[in-house]
């Protein structure tokens, strides 16, 4: 035990610095008053005003996340019943885009979606009128999809490998169907790796301020727009700032409780 | 933000062949000579004339003609600045900052700047008595006017009629709906529709602030995105056709889009003025004070003015140069212009959760997607857990 808590002793220091210490900072900020520094719940009696952006954020999110799962998970299970080699290309390709800039990704998508971008120009000469594509919410949901699809992808792909063949084998020998098989055998050992995947794209998606500031248009301010704002716009209010990520990640902490408590009823089942 | 384009003429070309630069008293900057003097400099970015394409590098001929080491560094905001300098409070590393106007009348009534020697700055005469003694620092004991600009309507003639401009009502206007832009900063965007009501932009009357926040609801309808630096690429490829700007910056659009037309709305609009400062605890005052008179020569006003293409208060720089007459404010639309001052801190917070009012307020239609969309998902986590439970509890029996 000793020498594992004197091996620990950095990453203690670390979190120390760059997880404890800002988040009280945070919390400090969020409860103190801008000019006088006293102790106030104004800044999040404020922040809770504006409960519909919250709301609205959580909403883009959800789905964002529902589609990405939806496109990932079969995905992910192809990918993991493939060649080694055949499985390091699509881990390739998927990757692929993640290596090019997160704002240029974004924006490339205006080029694509805009009035006069790409798909309407294509119509265009067609003869086809020109749709909306741009600066509504289904554009920043495909923001996000496109943008944390990867994040899905690589948990749910690297848990599948895990799963042996023999035990899909084996629930085909004791009766299953093709849709018993998933239901059955990979969706239940899969279960932890959907939790990893909705968390790390539920919790930027949720956050985000580049895709909607982007693609959203006017009627898609979310409440990483409002913080940004908060923190580098001309409302410069560091406490209210503070007050908004407080209230955000309240929100995540909640939902990241629902979520593991799913898993822990998942692994005492398991364990039963 | 401020974005630049670079633009030659033939003058400056003419002064950078015929070698030196023309200063008027060579021997002040002199003095300085030998002295190992490190000025440190923080502007904003591509606001100084810096070499590149054949213009003058200014900071280099500075350091030539003095022996003064510039240190330069830039910020994005304002509000960067103010930052930056309130965290090092009185003990600043910075000698020389150019902020806007009403981050100077903020910065002024915060203590944080010094007040200038003008015994050190004689080319301060040259500049125009307009901008010396402005709104946000009227005894002008605090700033030297280094740029100004406006800010204008750019539309595209192509799909607007020119009988439905001449006015802000032009941005209100449902026949362009989805087609028009606005500004996403809070202050530029309160300043359009109070001048439109006919208040003034700096309005510190809680009745006008809700009227206008009315009016920029009601603009949300009609508007395609909250923007700044996204204007550039909407109003030149055409995927927007109508939206406030910068008069500069307007100018730039309209070289790459012909298409492209301004003008000032008749109701006013915003003259926005930056200055340079010396910030408060300056390690190099005096030295400072020389790189502001630098900045005021002729040559160096005239270089600067071309590379950043905003407007100039040095009256014999203005001579030299030839503005665009498609962006340049007559005297009689100045007459209407009104600069930005610090507002209170109490009117300002007002400002500021009105504008997130008008950013964030769902309609009702979108309320009732958002409400079943969550209530599904809610139902179906509470559900699986029931589901789980009662599971769990079938095998424990």
């Amino acid at each position: 035990m000793k020498t594992n808590s004197k091996a620990a002793f950095p990453y203690i220091l670390w979190v120390l610095f760059f997880t404890v210490i800002p988040f009280i900072l945070v919390i400090y900020y969020a409860m103190t008053s801008k000019d006088a520094g006293s102790v106030t719940l104004e800044n999040l009696a404020n922040a809770s005003r504006y409960f519909p952006v919250l709301i609205r954020s959580v909403y883009l999110a959800v789905i964002a996340t529902a589609i990405c799962l939806v496109i990932a998970y079969p995905l992910a299970f192809t990918m993991s019943r493939c060649s080694k080699a055949m499985q390091r290309v699509i881990l390739l390709l998927v990757m692929l885009p993640m290596w090019m800039n997160f704002l240029l990704r974004t924006y490339a998508w205006i080029t694509i979606l805009d009035n006069n971008g790409l798909i309407n120009s294509f119509l265009v000469s067609l003869g086809l009128p020109k749709v909306q594509l741009i600066n509504n919410s289904s554009a920043v949901i495909l923001g996000m999809v496109y943008n944390y699809l990867p994040f899905m992808i690589t948990p749910l792909y690297s848990i599948m490998t895990k799963i042996d063949k023999s035990v899909i084998e084996a629930s085909q020998d004791l009766g299953c169907n093709s849709l018993q098989v998933i239901t059955k055998t990979v969706l239940p050992l899969s279960f932890p790796g959907i939790l990893t995947g909705i968390t790390v794209t539920f919790v930027p998606a949720v956050s985000t301020f580049v895709i909607s500031g982007l693609l959203g248009g006017s009627n898609c301010f979310l409440i990483g727009d409002l913080i940004q704002q908060q923190f580098l716009g001309n409302e410069y209010n560091l406490n209210y700032g503070a007050a908004t990520s407080l209230m955000l990640m309240v929100v995540v902490f909640i939902s990241m409780g629902i979520f593991n408590s799913f898993d822990n009823d998942e692994m005492e089942d398991s364990m039963i | 933000m401020k974005k630049i384009f670079a633009v030659f003429s033939l003058f400056t070309l003419l002064a950078i062949s015929s070698s030196a630069l023309k200063v008027e008293d060579e021997s002040y900057y002199e003095a300085f000579r030998g002295k190992g003097i490190k000025l440190n400099v923080f502007n904003w970015g591509e606001y100084i004339s810096d070499g590149s394409e054949g213009t003058m590098d200014v900071l280099e001929e500075f350091e030539k003609i003095s022996g003064i080491e510039v240190v330069y560094n830039n910020y994005e905001t304002n509000e960067d600045l103010y930052a930056k300098l309130s965290a090092g409070k009185g003990n600043t590393q910075y000698d020389i900052i150019i902020p806007s106007d009403y981050m100077i009348s903020r910065m002024i009534r915060e203590n944080m700047l010094e007040k200038i020697n003008f015994d050190n700055i004689p080319n301060v005469s040259m500049l125009d008595d307009k901008y010396r003694y402005p709104d946000f620092d009227k005894t002008g004991e605090y700033s030297v006017p280094y740029t100004w600009g406006t800010v204008g309507i750019v539309y595209n003639t192509k799909y607007v009629d020119k009988e439905d401009t001449g006015s802000w009502d032009l941005l209100w206007n449902k026949k362009y709906a989805g087609n028009i832009l606005m500004f996403s900063n809070s202050r530029d965007a309160y300043g359009i529709a109070l001048k439109k009501l006919g208040y003034s932009l700096n309005s510190t009357n809680r009745d006008e602030i809700e009227d206008a926040t009315e009016l920029l609801k009601e603009q949300r309808s009609v508007n395609q995105a909250y923007v700044m630096d996204q204007t550039f690429d909407k109003m030149e490829n055409e995927s927007a056709y109508i939206a406030p700007y910068y008069a500069g910056d307007c100018l730039s659009m309209m070289e790459n889009n012909e298409n492209l037309a301004f003008y000032y709305p008749e109701e006013g609009f915003n003259i926005f003025i930056d200055s340079i400062c010396i910030p408060k605890g300056a390690k190099h005052k005096e030295a400072a004070e020389a790189f502001i008179n630098f900045l005021c020569e002729t040559e160096v006003a005239v270089a600067n003015c071309e590379y950043i293409c905003y407007f100039t208060p040095h009256t014999e720089a203005a001579k030299v140069l030839e503005f665009d007459e498609r962006i340049y404010p007559t005297e009689e639309q100045l007459l209407k212009a009104e600069s930005y001052v610090a507002l209170p801190d109490s009117i300002n917070s007002i400002y500021d959760s009105s504008w997130i009012e008008v950013r964030s307020s769902l309609d009702i239609s979108e309320l009732v997607i958002v409400g079943i969309i969550l209530g599904l998902a809610l139902t179906v986590l509470i559900v699986l857990t029931i589901h789980r439970r009662m599971k769990k509890g079938k095998i424990n029996y």
